[in-house]
């Protein structure tokens, strides 16, 4: 039975890259909101919440809609990347990217911020004293101290990327090699006669890639709590 | 040379101390709740006095009039708080180093000093997590004197320790202040420390000092 066609290990792979570039893309944003709901107060703090949340209860297929007037080659933002940068996210795998970027942002965001809200702000006074300025502070205190809480978040992203199918189809469409994740392969499989098994082979590689993003992060998450002991 | 003028409401509670003092060790004493953190809170910078003036060792790290309020990490004032917060994520090695390596100059004390007088030397490759709440707190005076302090601030230092425990610490106190000579702002209210280390007593009552200020 798992004998992959090159179709299908194009997809797999595909989905792994397009889900780790989208996660490590957003990450200095996640970060980045994750501190700001953490930590500062600003007008507009309620906004950006629920802008950040947005991609988590809206039904994907609006995200993808908007992603598509926003990004794409016409779209506002889309046509200014295009002509300064040479970004071009519309029927790309770049654009897959992005989808599963905005997806897993809330996803990101929730976890990191946790761990910021968690991170002992004593230790960051004590580091000042020592004679650490904020950006300091925020790398060898905050940041460390925050490293569970960030982990599990690059990997909730990761794991929620693995499974974007709604925003991606909508933004960049089916194309094989292209913007075909594994997702939108097993949609595709489910769309033709005889394509049970091909369905079928890739579903059990969905759930052990899912199992497996899962696992890891626990492990990790344990390992960084025993290293830094008690805070975490 | 201690001089301080500070005002500062804190919810109900307000701060209006006033002192100057030259002793290498000033305590500065009281019942809890007296003020004695918010004043070290306030030379330290980690609070903002709503009005009034700081000057350690000749340079003002505060004045309100003049609009003068240095950051915590260029006053060269290093704090040992009561509940030593060593940093989780690194050895005793890299918690003693931070304010150096910071700085990115030598110490006026080698590390080796240091490690030799406040017996820490067989703790150095472990996490602060393993280390008793005495182990700790002589890490937390190293940390403070490797990081070239100005003025030290010591926030009751022992008062988190049991009697065996500050026995065990309070020798290390001792040699600290009679080999170094670094001005030392010891905040207690035990008799016993305050005897042993300081040559000038502040007391503060209800954010007030009833001793300190020279008629």
């Amino acid at each position: 039975m798992f004998d992959f066609t090159g179709e299908e290990i194009d997809a797999i792979q595909l989905s792994l890259w397009v889900a780790s570039i989208g996660m490590l893309a957003s990450l200095p944003f996640g970060l980045l909101a994750a501190y700001a709901l953490a930590r500062w107060r600003f007008p507009g703090k309620l906004l950006l919440d629920g802008l950040v949340h947005l991609p988590l209860v809206m039904p994907p297929v609006v995200t993808g809609y908007l992603l598509l007037v926003l990004m794409g080659r016409r779209g506002p933002i889309g046509s200014f990347l295009d002509q300064h940068f040479g970004i071009v996210f519309s029927f790309r795998w770049t654009g897959a990217a992005l989808a599963c970027a905005v997806m897993g942002f809330p996803l990101m965001v929730r976890a990191i911020r946790l761990s910021f809200e968690a991170a002992d702000r004593r230790l960051e006074d004590a580091a000042r004293t020592l004679g650490a300025n904020g950006l300091i502070v925020f790398a060898t205190v905050t940041l460390p101290l925050a490293l569970p809480g960030i982990l599990a978040g690059m990997v909730l992203s990761f794991a929620k990327a693995l499974g974007e199918f709604g925003a991606t189809i909508t933004f960049v469409s089916n194309i094989p090699g292209e913007t075909r994740t594994l997702p939108a392969a097993i949609y595709t499989f489910t769309q033709v006669p005889g394509g049970d098994e091909g369905a079928m082979r890739l579903v059990v590689v969905a759930i052990l890639l899912s199992l497996a993003a899962l696992i890891v992060s626990e492990l990790l998450a344990r390992r960084v709590a025993l290293r830094i002991g008690g805070t975490a | 040379m201690i001089e301080l003028r500070v005002k500062k409401k804190l919810g109900d509670f307000q701060l209006d101390a006033e002192f100057t003092s030259d002793a290498t060790v000033t305590a500065l004493s009281g019942p809890s709740g007296s003020g004695k953190s918010s004043v070290i809170a306030a030379v330290s910078g980690l609070i903002r006095p709503d009005e009034g003036f700081i000057s350690l060792a000749g340079k003002t790290v505060f004045n309100s009039a003049k609009g003068i309020n240095v950051p915590v990490h260029q006053r060269g004032i290093r704090v040992v708080f009561q509940e030593s917060r060593l940093f989780p994520h690194l050895s005793v090695r890299w918690n003693l180093l931070y304010g150096l390596w910071l700085a990115g100059r030598k110490s006026r004390m080698s590390i080796e000093e240091i490690v030799s007088l406040l017996g820490i030397g067989h703790l150095l490759t472990r996490r602060p997590r393993t280390l008793s709440g005495g182990e700790r707190q002589r890490v937390a005076i190293g940390r403070a004197l490797l990081a070239n302090p100005q003025v030290l601030l010591l926030d009751e230092p022992l008062a988190s320790l049991d009697q065996d425990r500050k026995d065990e610490v309070l020798p290390y106190l001792r040699r600290l202040v009679s080999e170094t000579r670094i001005p030392i702002l010891y905040v207690s209210h035990q008799r016993d420390e305050i005897e042993a280390l300081a040559q000038r007593v502040i007391r503060l009552e209800n954010g007030k000092v009833v001793n300190g200020v020279p008629s």
